[in-house]
């Protein structure tokens, strides 16, 4: 038989559900510090997530997409990613974003109902693409990114995220063959939470892994535990440095689970078993990092009480601002149309305020 | 970016010295214009390159710009829209090509919730810069799919520009115009009339406003508003009505969105009779929202009912009949021919 050619999707775990290191750490690990720094932000993102669905129960927020069980994921994303470069999220990785500057108050104006949580106001966020909500449209807008900073010589990264539904969408495969044409510095996350809504990974694709998806447009592809901070760190590492060096772009599948429902507004009840989720819990990302800690001696109960308390006083300061934001004056809805409003736009505003008694 | 050198001398810069040229050869000299003058301006699209696209609208623009600048995209159409809406909205300035019309309902997507929302949804944050070509309508005896009039798809979108222009000068006017706007612009080419004739076009740079309709002849019996490449048809029925002693009045809309109605309005105050023409379906075409500011607006400068001539709520039939599909001069000068009738 003549081959024409042969693939291979390389795994990385180091950190088992039980904290136990399986393989030895990668060269580039970061230290035990690094690690707990790490730890606190992902206990940081769950107190938040918790607070955010909680709001959402008492009337207080509209429709919310939790992230429940993806810390180690987005923690990692967030910290391989340096200043200049870009993110191009979905609706779901608030941890990397609260890395790279989002302000709580704006995920919950978005998610509360107002645009103002889309004008990042920090840096380097504020130069990342807004939440994205129709399926891995987001990743061509990345990949758009990436080929300006190729054409200007910036070395820079445009970094996306979907679903394991949204990798069945045309958008991921359209970005995934422009990163490859192109040969773009361009990574793909494929957070494999098993389930998009109510239809489980079994039925998006035939494919064996998601991150094979990435062979076909020529990226270096892999797979990693998305729920061991280790392996997510160490994959987006390679992705990164490769996009850096001009190697080209990666497609990297998360290994993990969604511990809540799809939104506030879902009930996953009526389609997965209970069972399924007692299971999955087992393999937390939190439960097995601090594990891994309390062994180092780095972390233990008393230090968790304490960050967890100040966690709470965080974001319930931030949760305090959100709810002191005044509803944006309705003529707004007019004043970021266009640069220079035209006539029948500003005829329109006026009526509005008319209406209110406010011409 | 650091592509290009200084700005080559505007060789055909001397009105004087310049050649006439096509409205397709107007297209080019505004994209090479302003690739010269602005290095965040890219092409891109299908077969933009070596080929220069193929009704040549990018000819020898990637030999003078080099292939960082004129990109040939992979051949996909969603492709191309979510790469041009993310090069928009980090820096550049793209000018994107949809190769036919009918190919360009996969980037409507993009275009409609994403290059049309970003300033909006992020409060200003980003903002989506860019021009979609789209070589538009029928009359070129082409394949299915290669003949769609299919602008109010767009004019229905808040946040858009939408531009059709008639004539080699507004082509090159519009389109400086159209990469210059910080919002994005539809920009429809009515590729019937790529080389129905040429006129001396200066290349200086100089933009026409995105907010006019064109007077293109003046009359007082009848007001016809067109667009396209129905401005031939409009301009012939001209003629035969004259003829016959009516004096039509010939509207060329040019930017459909924002619309400027009140030239329409002003034209209509002065004959009291309007007929709106263009190639797309009859039902919620573009001339519905003429004929309903109309309504609005000038219920009591008409004497006779406004009158559409328009494509039929059919498919663009393949191209033995479309030429029968399309509004031809005679269903014009009959149209007009009623709104006297009526007064």
């Amino acid at each position: 038989m003549t081959v024409a050619a042969r693939f291979e999707i390389e795994y990385l775990q180091y950190l088992d559900p039980n904290g136990q290191l399986v393989a030895d750490l990668p060269p580039h690990a970061p230290s035990g510090e690094e690690v707990l720094a790490l730890f606190r932000q992902m206990l940081f993102l769950r107190t938040f997530d918790g607070k955010a669905v909680a709001l959402q129960r008492t009337g207080k927020l509209g429709t919310y997409a939790p992230c429940l069980g993806h810390e180690a994921t987005q923690v990692a994303i967030g910290a391989a990613m340096r200043p200049e470069d870009v993110f191009a999220p979905s609706y779901r990785e608030y941890g990397a974003q609260i890395m790279r500057g989002v302000q709580l108050r704006e995920i919950l104006m978005y998610w509360g109902g107002d645009e103002r949580g889309n004008d990042y106001a920090n840096e380097p966020a504020r130069h990342d693409f807004p939440w994205c909500v129709p399926i891995a449209t987001q990743c061509l807008h990345a990949a758009g990114a990436a080929l300006a900073f190729k054409l200007r010589g910036e070395k820079r990264v445009a970094v996306t995220c979907c679903g394991d539904g949204g990798s069945s969408k045309t958008d991921t495969y359209a970005a995934i063959n422009s990163a490859g044409a192109y040969a773009l510095p361009f990574v793909q996350c494929i957070i494999n939470n098993g389930w998009a809504i109510s239809v489980p990974r079994s039925a998006q694709t035939g494919a064996q892994t998601l991150a094979q998806k990435g062979l076909a447009g020529g990226l270096y592809c892999l797979q990693v535990d998305g729920n061991d901070l280790f392996a997510s760190l160490e994959g987006m590492r390679r992705a990164m440095e490769r996009a850096r060096n001009g190697e080209g772009g990666t497609v990297i599948e998360f290994l993990t689970y969604r511990l809540h429902d799809h939104t506030t507004a879902d009930d996953a009840r009526r389609y997965r078993d209970e069972a399924e989720v007692k299971d999955a819990w087992t393999r937390d990302p939190m439960t097995r990092l601090r594990s891994w800690l309390v062994a180092k001696g780095l972390w233990d109960e008393a230090r968790e009480r304490e960050w967890v308390a100040e966690c709470t006083r965080r974001v319930d300061e931030e949760i305090n601002a959100y709810l002191e934001t005044r509803t944006q004056p309705p003529e707004t809805m007019f004043d970021y149309l266009y640069a220079d409003p035209p006539p029948d736009i500003l005829e329109q505003r006026a009526q509005l305020l008319a209406l209110e008694g406010r011409a | 970016m650091k592509t290009t050198a200084n700005p080559a001398p505007a060789a055909a810069g001397d009105a004087a010295t310049a050649r006439p040229i096509t409205l397709i050869e107007a297209v080019t000299q505004a994209l090479a214009w302003e690739m010269r003058h602005d290095e965040s301006v890219v092409v891109l699209g299908e077969d933009v390159g070596v080929n220069g696209g193929v009704f040549r609208a990018t000819a020898g623009l990637q030999q003078e710009f080099g292939p960082m600048r004129v990109l040939d995209t992979p051949l996909d159409e969603t492709t191309i829209a979510g790469l041009t809406v993310g090069m928009a909205a980090t820096g550049m300035k793209p000018v994107a090509e949809a190769q036919f019309d009918g190919f360009v309902y996969p980037m409507l997507d993009h275009v409609i919730c994403h290059a049309a929302r970003f300033r909006y949804r992020t409060r200003g944050r980003l903002t989506c810069p860019m021009v979609l070509r789209v070589p538009w309508g029928g009359g070129i005896r082409a394949p299915e799919h290669h003949s769609e009039a299919n602008e109010a798809l767009f004019t229905n979108v808040p946040g858009l520009r939408v531009v059709m222009p008639s004539s080699p000068a507004r082509a090159y006017g519009l389109l400086l115009a159209a990469i210059r706007e910080p919002d994005p612009v539809i920009y429809f080419e009515p590729k019937r009339i790529y080389r129905q004739y040429k006129e001396v076009v200066p290349d200086d740079g100089e933009a026409l406003p995105l907010d006019v309709c064109y007077v293109l002849r003046d009359g007082s019996d009848v007001t016809i508003v067109t667009w396209g490449a129905q401005v031939k048809e409009a301009l012939e029925a001209a003629d035969q009505l004259a003829a016959e002693g009516i004096s039509a009045e010939v509207i060329d809309v040019a930017t459909l969105k924002p619309l400027d109605f009140a030239t329409i309005a002003e034209s209509v105050a002065k004959t009291g009779r309007c007929v709106i023409v263009h190639e797309a379906p009859r039902t919620a075409g573009f001339g519905a929202e003429i004929a309903a500011r109309l309504a609005e607006q000038s219920m009591f400068d008409l004497v006779a009912p406004v009158e559409r001539v328009a494509g039929y709520d059919t498919h663009m039939p393949l191209f033995r009949l479309e030429m029968k599909y399309m509004p031809a001069t005679a269903r014009v000068v009959e149209a007009a021919r009623r709104t006297l009738a009526q007064s």
